[in-house]
């Protein structure tokens, strides 16, 4: 049986997707049930993928038997389980969440199908992760956007169907670019399997159809994970999405599509004519990832939603994320990684602690939060552990993968890197203190404060896990560095 | 002159009366060959061109022209929303416990070959059909839920 | 000159529908419009998926006891998925414009940016 579980990592919640908005036609605590149901059996799967993969190294699947590269493969090594378990995790963590804050914020009768939907979008994303064929990846992709289209647009306000919409259109418009790059690949090489496509690329790299695709899927992919110039779909669709979708989104969402990039630029494309035939890419994208970098904390400043402010900052952190991918040597790589991870866990306790003061208040600006401190101590407590960790104070998870990032710059002799991350750092430092300003050290209107209701402990709860896990793997930071550092090294070949 | 009025009302009224009796005689009597057209399609896609996406689409549109000549109404009473809702899913999940089923037998998923019916040549055959009956269902259950989700409320 | 633009005229024609379809998206503000637009822009990249499956002389991919030669027939059948994702692009888009409708009472973007001006 083990032998099938990276299929049935993905099958499992894709038949329980199926099955949970009928369900949920029953009693709609039903649809909740099975998609945690669903996640968790993905999140235990996806452990043991990760300890198989460590002992017996990189498991090959072959969909409908069919040998590789003429059939599907999905390919599960030391990157794809390490964001395989991410994703899972939060997964999980974010499904306990959404039930009350899915309760209260989505209409009674839409509810089955929103599990339905949100199933979808978990699927579509570790079927991005698993996969090791590039036409199968744009179809897992296109499940997860259509889904999370679907998702924002649930949202409570009445612009989320607007945001949903141009997320929608700028969306499509990125997976298109993506399907052409696949098309062009394709037809220089005539294989859509990514380890084949790694081994007949090379001695191609002169053709003006490779460097064609190639701008492709850096401009598809750039759009799917929001980098800087074409960032502008993500602030509206993360403001305006149900809290448990914001969540969900945030810190998993753009982090699958930075990990398919990579594949792309390691596995398909691989680091050697990065290095010696194409020099000018990694510096076009060294200076787009600094750009984002500063310019989204100087967005976020400018915001008093709070929600929005948190959407500008992922803006930046993907900037962080690239900056390593494109530093190209193993510690910068590293750095990109395990920011992938520290971003996600970073997002996701802020999200959730966001959706927590949200909860039947609908609070969204940063104004409206003076004297909270004492009145949710726990969902502010875990804003308080995400923001630190943004900001890199050692001993939080942003510390460890902003080190190596800046260890990364210096391997490549590119000292001038360091005060962009850490001007970067010092402006997150300015819009996280507006907030934990107003929460501890401003008073609120006594009576305001007063009539706020609880928060429920389903909601408090993976909340304050996820902002402990941000505390716990900045101090064992040995764990995720150590798996990282297989991957890099496995990337750059 | 009033007389006149309501007289050309009537006649009016007889006469979209008339016209409805032809289109719905013409459909009641067409829905049975479009929906026998549609399952051959999905059965021999497999053989021939065609398939579960074609064959499902043709399957939906047999009951969106009935909801187009007999009203919304009319068309949830012959397939209710929580029968197409449940058509939706129950399609897809033929197609994943067809693969799962391979897994059972032995297989690796989606592996029709591995079912025990005599050669991975016959096993190959109906798992596909399996695969494609699933398709079609699903297809024309989610043609009928958009269409009657897009022309439902406003 | 004359020669490269015929050598590969598919590509020529999927740019030009491509951009056809593009500058709807970005240039109308009516929502429909758009999604007209993107349908075009997405249907430009399968006819270029369709058009390098050719064979010269090639024939059908059934195979009918003879050999023959055979067009290439996996870009149709990637083609057959992609435009399956298509068609549901399309349709939740339809979905998103409706309740946009419902909300607002109009499919114009810029009366409904008027409107949401002062929302925050």
């Amino acid at each position: 049986m083990t032998e099938h579980f990276p299929v049935l990592v993905i099958i499992i919640p894709l038949v329980l997707a199926l099955i949970a908005p009928v369900a949920g036609r029953l009693n709609k605590i039903y649809s909740w049930a099975i998609a945690l149901l669903a996640t968790l059996f993905s999140f235990i799967t996806s452990m043991l993928l990760l300890h198989q993969v460590m002992y017996n190294g990189t498991i090959s699947y072959w969909m409908g038997g069919w040998e590789p590269p003429w059939g599907i493969e999905y390919v599960l090594d030391y990157l794809s389980a390490f964001v395989l378990v991410i994703v899972t995790f939060l997964a999980v963590a974010v499904t306990i969440f959404a039930r009350h804050s899915v309760t209260n914020e989505i209409d009674d009768n839409k509810i089955p199908a929103f599990y339905g939907v949100y199933l979808l979008f978990i699927v579509g994303l570790m079927g991005m992760i698993v996969t090791g064929d590039i036409f199968n990846l744009y179809v897992f992709l296109e499940i997860s956007s259509l889904t999370g289209y679907a998702l924002v647009a649930m949202g409570k306000r009445r612009k989320a169907p607007l945001a949903g919409f141009r997320y929608l259109v700028i969306g499509t418009v990125g997976a298109t670019f993506i399907l052409l790059g696949i098309g062009y690949l394709y037809i220089a090489t005539g294989t859509l399997n990514m380890a084949d496509l790694g081994a007949r690329l090379p001695g191609l790299f002169n053709s003006k159809l490779v460097i064609t695709a190639f701008a492709f899927f850096a401009i598809g992919f750039s759009i799917k994970i929001a980098l800087f110039p074409l960032h502008t779909w993500l602030p509206d669709a993360y403001t305006y999405a149900p809290s448990a979708v914001s969540a969900l989104m945030a810190s998993t969402g753009t982090k699958v599509g930075a990990y398919s990039f990579i594949r792309i630029i390691f596995t398909v494309f691989g680091v050697k004519v990065f290095l010696n035939q194409w020099v000018s890419v990694p510096y076009f994208f060294l200076i787009i990832a600094s750009v984002a970098m500063l310019v989204g904390s100087i967005l976020a400043i400018a915001q008093t939603n709070i929600k929005k402010m948190l959407a500008y900052s992922s803006v930046s952190q993907i900037g962080y994320i690239m900056l390593g991918v494109f530093l190209m040597n193993p510690i910068g790589l590293q750095g990109g990684l395990l920011h992938i991870f520290n971003h996600a866990l970073m997002k996701c306790a802020l999200f959730l602690s966001v959706g927590c003061i949200a909860y039947k208040t609908g609070i969204s600006n940063i104004n409206d939060l003076k004297g909270l401190g004492f009145k949710k101590p726990y969902a502010m407590a875990a804003f308080t552990i995400g923001a630190l960790s943004m900001i890199g104070i050692p001993l939080t998870v942003g510390f460890v993968s902003k080190w190596y990032l800046a260890l990364g710059s210096l391997e490549n002799g590119m000292w001038y890197l360091i005060p962009v991350i850490v001007i970067s750092s010092i402006l997150m430092l300015v819009y996280f203190w507006r907030v934990i300003d107003n929460i501890y050290f401003k008073a609120g209107e006594p009576n305001d404060v007063a009539k706020i209701p609880a928060t429920p402990a389903s909601m408090i709860i993976p909340t304050i896990i996820v902002a402990a896990l941000c505390l716990v793997f900045g101090t064992l930071a040995f764990i995720p560095v150590s798996i990282t550092e297989k991957a890099a090294l496995l990337l750059l070949g | 002159m009033a007389n006149k009025e309501t007289d050309n009302d009537l006649s009016a009224l007889d006469h979209e009366k008339q016209s409805n009796i032809i289109r719905k005689t013409l459909v009641t009597k067409l829905i049975a060959f479009i929906q026998l057209y549609a399952i051959y399609i999905i059965i021999f896609g497999e053989l021939g061109p065609g398939g579960g996406f074609q064959g499902g689409v043709i399957l939906g549109s047999s009951i969106i022209i009935y909801i187009l000549i007999f009203g919304l109404e009319d068309g949830r009473k012959r397939i209710s929303q929580k029968t197409s809702d449940l058509f939706s899913s129950t399609g897809a999940l033929i197609y994943a416990g067809v693969g799962l089923l391979a897994i059972f037998f032995g297989g690796h998923f989606l592996q029709y070959g591995a079912f025990p019916l005599g050669g991975s040549d016959v096993a190959n055959h109906y798992g596909i059909m399996a695969v494609e009956i699933g398709i079609g269902i699903t297809v024309a259950a989610t043609m009928i839920i958009l269409f009657c989700e897009m022309i439902g409320r406003d | 000159m004359m020669e490269f633009i015929l050598a590969k005229y598919n590509y020529w024609i999927y740019v030009i529908i491509m951009m056809i379809g593009f500058y709807a998206v970005i240039s109308k503000s009516n929502l429909i419009k758009k999604i007209i637009g993107l349908s075009i822009f997405q249907t430009s990249v399968f006819l270029l998926f369709i058009s390098i499956g050719k064979v010269d002389g090639g024939t059908v991919p059934i195979y009918q006891g003879t050999e023959a030669v055979y067009i290439n027939p996996l870009p149709h059948v990637l083609i057959l998925t992609a435009i399956v994702v298509g068609v549901s692009v399309t349709a939740v888009a339809f979905a998103l414009v409706v309740n946009i409708y419902r909300e607002f009472g109009t499919i114009e973007e810029n009366a409904i940016l008027e409107m949401i001006k002062h929302d925050d």
